[in-house]
């Protein structure tokens, strides 16, 4: 619990982090928790691990990264459930990172080479690609997630697609993103996928707002953390972008 | 010459091949030291290693070998190790970290009449390093997250080390039996010895199973997944500041070295001596002499300012040194780089819980202070940053002040710093 829970407090749901936790996006939701608290809004944050039930009421889903063989597991517990399919359907927004987006996705080749079922929130689909992308990433966003440009850093094996329905995250000025067409991550309705690690919205504090404001239906006041500042900074330049 | 030693076939030219290697690759780690550029004894490996590449197998023949691996607490481990051991011979070590092939090289060189050798290993070079020094004792001390960029998955790592168990039937595996990982590794070795390190390791709570991939809760003792793996009984045990030996006696550690984890560490150097020969009481009394380890929990003054200097390299070892650093109560400095040697994305300082430094004075310094500033924003702590660690020791409260720094920063910290 955070700020002032109450009836208008913001339910964050930290999916599966004991699956999907390997590369550190549970700070997605610190920030998310974080920067409601500092304008006065209560949030709560609901963790739920593997074996445990995801609850369909949440107003916002984070999904991170994991490892292979945690992924398989994950999207089988998560098709088992549904209910975060359906949360998805009723509106609540979904941010999905990596193995978490391609989960989300129509199919995603595993490590076992074997083509997998994903949970269809996502026209998007994932195969092998021939070299690892590993290292810093910088997106252009679809002017709908603002004009701030986003970092992060991609370690990824997984070359994703788009289908009709799924429109990218952004364009890729720096890295290699998606692996396709120079695009980075889908969109589809409020659910969002990404390569960006960072954390995303630790380094990315204007996507982190505008995924609030998807949720509250307000903008947000803005917020000034001069050590982000000087984080984005410093990180855009070490990709060459600035 | 050295061409016609490189290609030569004639079987009894591997020992000659190993003493001329040998002696080249001292030459060139004289000239290195001569020249000042540095301590000599990489340089010196390589070299020998250039000539003959199986010089590492030739100059462990005939010795009785222990290689320790895992993802913390190595060198310090290593240390113990050696300095049990000595109880039964001369001891050759790379004592101050060099843990690949070139570095174990080196240390053999450099001990030609030791009997017994203790290696510090890369986790990724344990199969090299067991093919050619043919290990009587493999120490397997824990395996988590660490540079997922260079290194990759626990999961792929765990699975190297059961192969090169696989492949050592010779060698006894002293084995941490709370850390899931380790267990998996160990599982099909010949000969195994379990010891249960207590607390203090951090796991995340929970893992998943390296076998089948499910949730296992490993805050419970006697953890179990569903497929089978489960933690074994162990032989050997750590209960609050005892170890508790595989015949059954309570020693009380009492070690100069701070921190839960180094309790875990002395009772698995104990049961890797004592498949040597070395009984627990012969063994104890040296590791307690460790206290400090290739500059691992020393003083020294930076900034005109006395610091202990604590490494921490991946969260399980910030969690560690963490809460050392909340139990001492002093103002901190954290001082982060993401060199290669450190792994370049340090998306993973978000898993580890800084929060419990709330109420504490901290500053962070290093080429990547933004990050941890970030970091410890979110988590609501009082941050001040200054790249320059010297100039961030000035922005502390006065006072002796304890500095935890990733591998690289460690190093540089060093230099700067007086002993």
């Amino acid at each position: 619990m955070n700020g002032n829970p109450g009836p208008s407090a913001v339910r964050i749901a930290l999916v599966l982090p004991d699956m999907l936790g390997t590369y550190g996006d549970r700070g997605n939701v610190a920030v998310l928790a974080e920067r409601l608290r500092l304008r006065g809004i209560g949030s709560e944050v609901v963790e739920i691990n593997a074996g445990e039930f995801v609850p369909a009421d949440c107003d916002l889903y984070m999904l991170g990264g994991g490892e292979d063989v945690a992924q398989l597991v994950a999207v089988r517990h998560l098709r088992q459930q549904g209910t975060l399919v359906q949360a998805a359907r009723r509106g609540a927004v979904v941010l999905a990172v990596c193995a978490g987006m391609q989960i989300l996705g129509t199919s995603f080749v595993g490590s076992d080479g074997v083509a997998h079922g994903g949970l269809g929130l996502l026209d998007v689909n994932t195969r092998p690609m021939p070299k690892r992308a590993i290292g810093e990433l910088v997106v252009r966003p679809d002017p709908a997630f603002g004009d701030e440009l986003l970092t992060g850093f991609e370690n990824h094996g997984g070359c994703t697609y788009l289908g009709q329905d799924a429109r990218p995250l952004g364009a890729v000025l720096a890295g290699v993103g998606n692996g396709v067409n120079g695009v980075e991550g889908a969109v589809q309705g409020r659910v969002i996928g990404t390569y960006l690690h960072g954390p995303c919205l630790a380094r990315n504090p204007a996507f982190a707002d505008r995924l609030l404001a998807m949720v509250t239906g307000t903008e947000l006041a803005p917020l000034s953390i001069p050590e982000v500042d000087a984080l984005r900074t410093e990180r855009l330049r070490a990709a060459g972008v600035r | 010459m050295v061409v016609g030693l490189v290609g030569s076939r004639d079987p009894g030219g591997k020992r000659r091949r190993t003493l001329a290697a040998t002696k080249l690759g001292k030459g060139a780690a004289w000239l290195s030291r001569t020249a000042g550029l540095g301590e000599g004894g990489i340089i010196g490996g390589r070299v020998a290693m250039a000539l003959d590449r199986d010089v590492l197998s030739g100059l462990a023949s005939g010795r009785t070998v222990v290689l320790v691996t895992g993802t913390n607490g190595k060198t310090t481990t290593t240390s113990m190790v050696t300095r049990a051991l000595s109880a039964a011979g001369p001891v050759a070590s790379n004592s101050t970290g060099a843990n690949m092939p070139d570095g174990h090289v080196a240390a053999l060189m450099a001990r030609p009449e030791a009997r017994y050798a203790v290696l510090e290993v890369d986790e990724m070079h344990l199969d090299i390093a067991a093919e050619q020094t043919k290990p009587a004792v493999i120490l397997l001390l824990n395996l988590s997250r660490d540079q997922i960029d260079r290194v990759g998955e626990v999961r792929t790592v765990a699975a190297r080390l059961r192969q090169v168990v696989v492949d050592s039937p010779q060698a006894v595996v002293v084995a941490n039996a709370d850390d899931p990982m380790v267990v998996f590794a160990a599982e099909p070795a010949q000969r195994v010895v379990w010891v249960s390190v207590g607390g203090g390791r951090w796991t995340g709570d929970a893992t998943s199973c390296p076998k089948c991939g499910e949730r296992i809760d490993v805050s419970v003792e006697r953890w179990a997944c569903a497929c089978g793996l489960r933690r074994p009984e162990p032989a050997w045990a750590v209960r609050d500041q005892t170890v508790i030996t595989d015949s059954g006696r309570e020693l009380a550690l009492q070690l100069n070295l701070p921190g839960q984890v180094n309790y875990g560490n002395a009772a698995l150097a104990m049961a890797a001596v004592a498949q040597l020969g070395v009984v627990p009481e012969a063994a104890l009394p040296r590791i307690r002499e460790v206290s400090e380890v290739a500059g691992r929990y020393g003083d020294l003054v930076i900034g005109g300012r006395k610091v202990r200097l604590l490494l921490a390299k991946n969260p399980a070892g910030w969690h560690e040194m963490l809460q050392l650093v909340r139990a001492s109560g002093r103002p901190v400095m954290l001082v982060v780089n993401a060199r290669e040697a450190d792994g370049f994305d340090l998306s993973w300082l978000w898993d580890v819980p800084f929060e419990q430094l709330a109420g504490l004075q901290v500053v962070v310094a290093g080429e990547r202070a933004a990050d941890m500033a970030v970091r410890l924003r979110y988590a609501r702590v009082d941050v001040t940053m200054n790249p320059d660690p010297v100039e961030a020791v000035r922005m502390t409260p006065p006072g002796d002040l304890d500095v935890i720094a990733n591998y690289t920063a460690f190093r540089m910290l060093r230099v700067k710093g007086e002993a």
